[in-house]
């Protein structure tokens, strides 16, 4: 039997297929056996010489040894394929212990992230928010609320003063943020719903205390607003921040010289190793002071006490930060140490939401 | 203010706890800080008698004592104590106590070979005072074995309140009591006071000698007393005045103290010997001096008030007295001075000479100026019972300050505690609150007519009314109202300036860097170099030269805080805030901004992405960035090169601006001469933005507008142009994109080929600038020939804005 023959043929042609190593071998012995010149077109070719009873049959062998040789082909290449890609992959293996391109975490401010929480919280409530002038007059920051000049509480507010002009008027860093509801009944008429959360200046600097600090600071004026309006707004603003419905709270009569009757209100606390926990146990701290509008203010403002009457109150915005994030340092929140930053920050997608909660 | 429970219950009859009374005075505005319990630490220490006192075998100055401790068996002690002697009683602390005074435990012990086990004690070991010559002694009957601070009359506990600076009247034990009556927790005993005529004339008179009117010192009663001993105080008077912090010095100074702290009364006594002449009080003559009290010596001034006789000041009037004429043991004739002096005049000299006595601080809250008869009388019996001799009738000058009623008189409406304090209560129990605190009150159904007492000028109107009922209540009784919610689903709120600084915040974060809250003055230094250091903003009482300027600029103190964490070890830092510079102390200086830094080194070493420092592009990117977040299209921002204030590297810097004259903010590297200055490595990028100069985003309904996403695939087209170096690569940009701007969907620049071998190549001072033209075909693809078309267009635009040509 020869190569002539079409066993003999397919038998040489599948071995060649076998054994072709890559995708050129295998093109090769494509060419060899199916191409113009190849064995099985050669053999093509003879069918013509042959007598028609031969041609037919002989015509169908062919043809179907055409169409095994090249789906054997087909299959060959598929394997040759996948064997290179598998070679390929093994080759590109990488140690993937190997840490990942370094990018940077950004940080929010524990200050801005509160400013936020408390924004979000009065926004709810209907309240705008409000704002002032860091450098002020002695009328905005004392007189126009009640501080005249020899008041003893003037004393107490420690306050930043520049030189005085050629008018002899001497500025001052606001001391608080409560100048901002002058400049609040001044801008717009009643009814006033604000907060006004702000910077604020002390000339005072140990360990409790920085020379700059934040308060935010609320006023609500309307013809019939009573004391029991603003427990109210403290009761609820306190249960959502300090998201617990479990937090305490105590009103002391107090004295502030811009509110009448006054009153300072504590939450209760527990201490833990020098940590504070709010809306835990039986001790009580101080948060905040409070009171209704003194008339004097109102008629600084522009008002009629008689016909307007409303609440103001005032809170440390660090230390709502320092109570509800256990920062036990203030003086930390101005020093700007990284590793401080990134421990007590917030990521840029904390946003505080009433949604999604506010400590986020 | 302190005082203690029994000094207390001198003036209020009460069974109510110590617990109750701490309650009611944090309810009624009369904080406590703290309650100390004294007996707590003299827990241990008990009576003892010494049944004998033995020589020790081997010392001379030491004796072995028997003590009888009342547990039936005598306990030895060694003992070095001069007067100790059989029969005497003592104060015995058994091994195991803690001793205050030498702050050491006792434990059993030889001592020279004898075993001691226990202490008997002295005055200072039990901190009662400085007292150490000796062992206490205690009267003969008094019984063994009892616990020793009930016996010294120690166990009285000591409550400590603030006050509140309108509440003068609580700076004495009789207020708190007053307040604490109308809170109903016991009844106030009426003041007794004595009635004394005096046997002689005071040998001094006393005159109020001012210019104006009021004078400063509108009434002073003085009595003269002769034949008086001034050795220590009553104990029981020394335990009092020690228990609220006084040091006792002699009978007569200790009895103004006590008068002074149960009265919010103060008062002063001269030796009288030492008085020269008669007593006027007038104004002190600039250049006099005072030796006070206090040991240090006082510049007197024009306005002050002094209280002088014939040779000059003897006194401060209202703060403190001279040391000249101050009672000693050896004083036999006192004058006693009670006196109303005004609380400005006080306050203001206090401070001038920064001087803080208990006189002081009650004259410049108040000082009731209708109880200087009674006050005289109960200051005079102390004296006569304590230190015998006898009194003068009284000298007086001036009149009772207590204004006139009608100015103290005020209308309480029937209904304005619960309008304004949110509090129902029936009027007549309104009236008996104001009763109590001494109000004298008229009742109508209209509502209560009150005049305030003497005693509490802090009652200015009808709200100080609300307050006296609310407080005394109690704050905790007032009924929560909630606040009416103006809209069901609530609003925003934020202001248009408010949200770029919150998007400005949480963008920059995103981007990695740390937000930072800095101080808002700096050092002057600092200041100056960022533009800022005028005296206007300058303060005049600065913390320290460290932080004695108001920031002209966000940059310095976040590179002052870039130095500090290089110095600890963490370079590096990408720092940012958001907040206001000072450009003017008018309110219109104050400027809101968004600023940042980046330090060093993009990141840390890494096995594949290599750190760079960062650069002017950096800090182009996070400017660019702020104003995205702002709501603001970077498109529309020029950019220039030359606007860039001094601080910044002036080859790597640019205003960002709109139109000419409007400048958004700054972006480059910082100036190398800042940062060295500043001692903080460079590089670093940095800018700042100025987010009150952007304009308001514009509210056009919240729908977009429609996309436009065209069908056919764009195309991309490469040139490369040759162009003088100096010619900025945005104006081959903006040319190119000009040429046709309904084809050209994009152009950006994708490679620069500039300094020196560029030179080389391209000739002296010029570079090439290849861009990427993106074409968006419309409707129909595009031929060739309209591609070339475009291209030329776009060359000839290119050529003629900036002279470039197209490179070979």
């Amino acid at each position: 039997m020869s190569a002539d023959e079409p066993q003999a043929l397919e038998q040489e042609a599948l071995a060649a297929i076998e054994q072709a190593a890559d995708e050129r071998a295998l093109d090769e012995v494509r060419v060899r056996y199916l191409g113009k010149k190849g064995a099985l077109s050669v053999q093509m070719k003879g069918l013509g010489k042959l007598p028609p009873e031969e041609r037919k049959a002989r015509g169908q062998v062919l043809n179907a040894l055409r169409q095994k040789l090249e789906q054997a082909i087909a299959e060959r290449r598929a394997a040759l394929q996948a064997e290179a890609l598998q070679k390929q992959l093994a080759a590109e293996r990488v140690d993937v212990t190997l840490p990942a391109r370094p990018e940077r975490q950004g940080r929010v401010h524990p200050v801005s992230h509160v400013w936020e929480e408390v924004v979000e919280i009065f926004a709810d409530l209907g309240f705008s928010v409000a704002e002032g002038p860091h450098i002020e007059t002695d009328w905005y920051n004392f007189e126009a609320l009640n501080i005249p000049p020899s008041h003893p509480a003037r004393q107490e507010h420690d306050t930043f003063y520049f030189h005085a002009n050629e008018q002899g008027e001497r500025k001052l860093l606001r001391t608080h943020t409560s100048p901002v509801q002058i400049h609040t009944m001044e801008s717009q008429q009643p009814p006033i719903r604000i907060i006004a959360p702000g910077r604020t200046f002390r000339c005072d600097s140990d360990q409790t205390h920085t020379p700059m600090f934040h308060q935010v600071e609320a006023l609500v004026i309307d013809r019939d607003i009573t004391m029991g309006h603003l427990k109210w707004t403290l009761e609820e603003f306190c249960k959502a921040f300090f998201e617990t419905d479990n937090v305490k709270m105590r009103f002391r009569a107090s004295h502030f010289p811009f509110t009448e009757p006054s009153m300072e209100v504590d939450i209760n606390c527990t201490w833990e190793g020098g940590q504070v926990k709010v809306g835990e146990g039986d001790d009580w701290l101080e948060i905040l002071g409070s009171g209704m509008v003194h008339p004097n203010v109102l008629k600084a403002g522009g008002l009629n006490p008689d016909e307007w009457q409303g609440f103001a109150f005032g809170i440390g915005i660090d230390r709502l930060a320092m109570l509800k994030y256990g920062i036990p340092d203030l003086r930390a929140f101005f020093d700007t140490d990284i590793r401080w930053l990134k421990h007590y920050g917030f990521t840029a997608l904390q946003i505080p939401t009433l949604s999604g909660g506010l400590s986020a | 203010m302190k005082f203690t429970l029994g000094w207390l219950k001198d003036f209020l009859d009460t069974d109510a706890s110590i617990d109750d009374i701490v309650e009611a005075l944090n309810r009624i505005g009369l904080e406590v800080e703290e309650v100390i319990d004294p007996a707590s630490k003299l827990g241990n220490f008990i009576t003892a008698k010494v049944l004998s006192a033995e020589k020790h075998p081997n010392a001379d100055k030491l004796k072995v004592c028997m003590v009888d401790t009342g547990s039936g068996q005598p306990v030895q002690v060694v003992c070095g104590a001069p007067n100790a002697r059989a029969g005497m009683v003592g104060v015995f602390a058994p091994p195991g106590t803690h001793v205050p005074g030498t702050g050491l435990d006792l434990k059993v012990a030889k001592v020279r070979g004898v075993e001691s086990a226990g202490m008997l004690c002295s005055e200072r070991e039990l901190e009662i005072s400085d007292d150490h010559d000796g062992i206490i002694d205690l009267p003969a009957d008094t019984p063994i074995g009892q616990p020793a601070a009930a016996v010294l009359g120690l166990d009285d506990p000591v409550i400590e309140i603030a006050i509140t600076p309108n509440r003068g009247d609580a700076l004495g034990v009789y207020g708190i009591a007053r307040d604490l009556a109308a809170a109903g927790l016991g009844t106030l005993k009426p003041i007794e006071v004595p009635t004394i005529e005096g046997s002689y004339d005071s040998p001094i008179s006393v005159s109020i000698d001012f210019d104006e009117t009021p004078p400063p010192c509108r009434h002073f009663i003085g009595r003269h007393f002769r034949g008086v001993k001034n050795g220590p105080a009553p104990l029981w008077m020394q335990h009092r005045l020690r228990a609220v912090g006084l040091r006792p010095i002699s009978a007569l100074v200790d009895i103004t103290n006590y008068v002074m702290l149960s009265y919010n009364r103060p008062l002063h006594v001269f030796d009288a010997a030492k008085v020269q002449g008669d007593i006027t009080v007038r104004s002190a003559r600039s250049g006099e001096k005072l030796l006070a009290l206090d040991g240090k010596e006082y510049e007197l001034d024009d306005g002050m008030v002094v209280v002088a006789d014939a040779k000059g000041p003897e006194a401060l009037g209202g703060i403190i007295g001279g040391e000249e004429s101050g009672c000693t043991e050896d004083t036999t004739e006192v004058f006693l001075e009670v006196a109303w002096f005004d609380p400005i005049r006080t306050a203001e000299t206090g401070r001038k000479l920064n001087v803080m006595t208990d006189a002081r601080y009650r004259f410049e809250r108040t000082v009731d100026p209708a109880f200087l008869p009674a006050g005289a009388a109960i200051a005079t019996q102390m004296i006569l019972d304590i230190c015998g001799g006898e009194c003068s009738r009284l000298v007086q000058a001036g009149e009772e300050a207590t204004p006139p009623k009608e100015s103290r008189t005020f209308f309480l409406r029937a209904d304005r505690v619960k309008t304004l304090g949110g509090l129902d209560v029936p009027l007549d129990e309104q009236n008996e609150i104001l009763t109590t605190l001494g109000f004298d009150t008229t009742v109508s159904d209209k509502g209560i007519e009150a005049v305030a007492p003497s005693w509490r000028p802090d009652i200015k109107g009808e709200a100080d009314l609300v307050e006296e009922i609310v407080r005394i209540i109690g704050l905790d009784e007032i009924p929560s109202t909630p606040l009416p919610r103006p809209h069901a689903v609530a609003r925003p709120v934020l202001t248009d300036l408010q949200l770029k600084q919150v998007r400005a915040r949480h963008a920059l974060a995103a981007r990695g860097m740390l937000e930072a809250a800095t101080y808002a003055f700096l050092p002057k230094r600092h200041a100056e170099l960022f533009g800022g250091g005028q005296k206007a903003l300058e303060l005049a009482n600065p913390i320290s030269t460290e932080l004695s300027d108001m920031r002209p600029s966000l940059l310095p103190n976040l590179l002052a805080a870039a130095g500090r964490n290089a110095a600890r070890g963490h370079g590096d830092v990408c720092l940012f805030e958001v907040g206001s510079v000072y450009h003017s102390d008018a309110p219109e200086g104050e400027r809101i901004m968004a600023g940042g830094i980046r330090q060093g080194q993009t990141g840390p070493r890494h096995w594949d992405a290599r750190p760079r420092g960062w650069d002017v592009f950096d800090a182009k990117a996070d400017a660019l960035a702020v104003l995205e977040a702002a709501g603001f299209s970077a498109d529309s921002v020029q950019v220039d090169a030359e606007g860039a204030p001094e601080w910044y590297h002036p080859g790597r810097s640019a205003a960002l601006k709109l139109g000419p004259k409007k400048v958004l903010g700054y972006f480059g590297e910082l100036h190398p001469a800042v940062l060295k200055e500043m001692e903080v490595k460079g590089p670093v990028a940095a800018f700042e933005i100025f987010l009150d100069e952007l304009p308001a985003r514009r509210k056009k309904g919240t729908a977009r507008p429609p996309l436009d996403a065209p069908e056919l695939m764009p195309l991309r087209r490469d040139l490369a142009f040759v162009v003088d170096a100096q010619v900025p690569a945005q104006q081959i940009v903006q040319a190119a994109r000009g040429a046709e701007k309904k084809l050209i969907a994009d152009v950006r620049v994708f490679d620069v080929f500039d300094g020196e071998q560029a030179a080389r190549q391209l000739g002296e001072g010029r570079k090439s600038v290849a861009i990427e033209i993106t074409l968006q075909p419309r409707g129909k693809t595009l031929t060739d020939e309209e591609i070339a078309a475009v291209m030329e267009k776009i060359v000839a635009a290119v050529a003629r804005a900036t002279g470039a040509q197209l490179r070979s």
